[in-house]
C-alpha cells in the first residue's frame, strides 16, 4: 500500500468498509449518525446513506460500494419486514459474504428469527461504538 | 503490487475485467476496490484496460465544503439519464489524518437510482492523499470508462483555494462557487479558479448570486488574447459562467449542454496539450508508486534505511540521498 499506510495501528492496510443506511421510514437518525461518526473514529470507511432507504437501495449502496459490512438502523418496528428483504436482494446481488448487523429497538424475541435471517449481530440501545467496532474487527471477512 | 506480473494476478484479472467490461456491475465493483486497495490484480487489470478506456466523457466536479457538489452531481445524473447516458461517479471525501477512518456521505444526495443499472455511484477516501482526490481516483475512472459509462462524473473533497489536481484528471473541470463567498480579489487570485473549464455559481436561488457571477465573469477576463500568447507560454483558460440551483434542477440542462460544448472544443483541436499533460500526471504518478515500491525491496531497503538515518541526524542533506537512492535502485536488478 502507499508509504503513509501503517497510520492506523488498529486497523489493516485496508480500512473496514462499513455502509450505514436507514432503511424504512422512521426519522430518528441521530443514532446513525453518532455511530457512523464513531466508527469513522475507530478507523472504518464509513458509507452513510441517510434516511429512507429502500431495500433496493440498500442492496445497490452495497453492491456498488463494495463494502464489507452493512449496519441497519431500525426504530420503526418495521425490521421483521425489511431485514429479511434486505439480507435476501444481498445474497441474489452475490453479497452474501457481507456482514450485515442490525441496530436500534429489537425485541429480544426478534433476534433470533433476524439471526436465521442472515444478520450476524443485534445491537440494542447501550451498546458501545467500542464494541460494535470490536465485533467488525472480529467479523467482517477479510477479503482480497 | 509486486506481484502484478504474477500469471495468477493476470488470470484473476482478466476475468474480473472482461466480467466488469460486459456489464456485471458486483465485478466492477470489486475490480475499483482492487484498485483502490492498490492489489495485485490492479495493475494488471488497468493495464488490460487501459486501451478500452478514453470513450467517456470525464468531469471533475470540485468546490468548497457545502457548496453543492454532490447535490449537482445529483442533479448532472437526471440531466444525464434523460439524454440516455451512463453515468457513473467517484466522490472522494477526505480520510481522517488521525484514525485514517472517513465519513463517505456524498451518497446521501444522490439516491434515487436503485434500479437504474445506467447509474454506477462510488464513494472513495482520500486515504492521505492531498490535492482534492485519492490517489487511485484517476485509475477507477479509467475503470469506469472502460466499463461503458458515456459520462463519468468526479466529485473531489471540498476545495478551498489551490487542490487543482483534478483539472489533471478529467476532460473538462467544473468548478462550484457558492452566492457572496468572497470579492473580486478572491476571483483574480492563482489557483483553483485557473484550472475552470466552467465556473457554476451554485444555490442560484441565494440572494447575490447574479452578482457573484457577474463579478466572476468580470474578473475571470483573459489578460491576453487567444492565440496572441508568446510562443511556449500557457495561454489563460477563459471559463464560461453559468448559474445553477441544484436542488431544483435550474440551470443544468444548459450546465450539461456546455459540458458537451467543452468536450467538442476540446477534442476539436488546438487542445492535445492537456491531454499530453495529463498523461504525463499519470505517468509520474505511477513512476512515485514504483519507486516507493522499489525502496522497500530487501536489497535496497539496508540503503534506505542508512540514507535516512543520516539525514535525520542532518549526517547528510535529502538531494544527496536521494542521488544515492537513485543510484541504488539503478544499480539493483528489480
Amino acid at each position: 500500500m502507499g508509504p503513509s499506510a501503517p497510520y492506523n495501528p488498529g486497523m489493516p492496510d485496508r480500512p473496514i468498509k462499513v455502509l450505514i443506511a436507514k432503511p424504512g421510514l422512521d426519522g430518528h437518525d441521530r443514532g446513525a449518525k453518532v455511530l457512523a461518526r464513531g466508527l469513522r473514529d475507530e478507523g472504518f470507511e464509513v458509507v452513510y446513506t441517510g434516511l429512507r432507504q429502500t431495500p433496493e437501495m440498500v442492496a445497490t449502496a452495497a453492491l456498488q460500494e463494495d463494502v464489507d459490512v452493512v449496519g441497519l438502523s431500525i426504530l420503526s418496528g418495521a425490521h421483521m419486514t425489511l431485514v429479511p428483504r434486505i439480507t435476501k436482494l444481498l445474497k441474489d446481488n452475490g453479497l452474501d459474504d457481507v456482514l450485515v448487523t442490525v441496530g436500534g429497538i429489537i425485541p429480544d424475541d426478534d433476534v433470533g428469527p433476524l439471526k436465521d435471517a442472515g444478520v450476524a449481530a443485534v445491537f440494542g440501545p447501550g451498546t458501545t461504538i467500542a464494541s460494535v467496532a470490536e465485533f467488525l474487527r472480529a467479523n467482517a471477512r477479510p477479503r482480497d | 503490487m509486486g506481484e502484478s506480473g504474477t500469471p495468477r494476478a493476470a488470470d484473476g484479472a482478466t476475468t474480473l475485467t472482461q466480467s466488469a467490461v460486459a456489464g456485471d456491475r458486483r465485478a466492477l465493483a470489486r475490480l475499483l476496490t482492487a484498485v483502490e486497495n492498490r492489489t495485485s490484480i490492479a495493475e494488471a487489470a488497468l493495464r488490460e484496460l487501459y486501451p478500452k478506456a478514453g470513450r467517456a466523457h470525464i468531469v471533475g466536479i470540485t468546490g468548497p465544503p457545502g457548496s453543492g457538489k454532490s447535490t449537482l452531481v445529483a442533479a448532472l445524473i437526471a440531466a444525464a439519464r434523460e439524454a440516455g447516458r451512463a453515468v457513473a461517479v467517484v466522490a472522494v471525501d477526505p480520510s481522517s489524518p488521525i484514525t485514517g477512518g472517513a465519513l463517505l456521505g456524498d451518497r446521501v444526495r444522490m439516491q434515487s437510482y436503485a434500479d437504474d443499472r445506467d447509474v454506477f455511484i462510488r464513494s472513495m477516501a482520500s486515504r492521505g492523499h492531498a490535492g482534492g482526490l485519492a490517489s487511485t481516483t484517476t485509475a477507477a475512472a479509467a475503470v469506469l470508462d472502460a466499463s461503458g459509462f458515456d459520462l463519468v462524473l468526479i466529485e473531489t473533497v471540498g476545495t478551498g483555494q489551490s487542490e487543482v489536481e483534478v483539472a489533471a484528471a478529467a476532460d473538462t473541470t467544473v468548478v462550484l462557487e457558492a452566492p457572496e463567498m468572497g470579492d473580486e480579489v478572491q476571483a483574480i487570485k492563482a489557483g483553483l479558479l485557473e484550472v475552470a473549464d466552467l465556473v457554476v455559481v451554485n444555490k442560484g436561488d441565494k440572494p447575490g448570486a447574479l452578482r457573484t457571477a457577474a463579478q466572476l465573469r468580470a474578473m475571470l477576463v483573459p489578460t491576453v488574447a487567444r492565440g496572441d500568447a508568446p510562443e511556449g507560454r500557457p495561454s489563460p483558460k477563459r471559463p464560461e459562467v453559468l448559474v445553477t440551483t441544484a436542488t431544483s434542477g435550474e440551470g443544468v440542462p444548459e450546465l450539461l449542454a456546455a459540458l458537451d460544448r467543452h468536450r467538442v472544443a476540446a477534442r476539436a483541436g488546438e487542445a492535445t496539450e492537456p491531454r499530453r499533460a495529463r498523461a504525463l500526471a499519470q505517468i509520474r504518478a505511477v513512476m512515485a508508486d514504483r519507486l516507493a515500491d522499489r525502496l522497500r525491496e530487501p536489497a535496497l531497503t539496508s540503503v534506505a534505511d542508512a540514507v535516512i538515518d543520516d539525514v535525520a541526524e542532518h549526517r547528510l542533506d535529502p538531494y544527496t540521498a536521494a542521488d544515492r537512492l537513485l543510484e541504488a535502485i539503478g544499480r539493483v536488478e528489480a
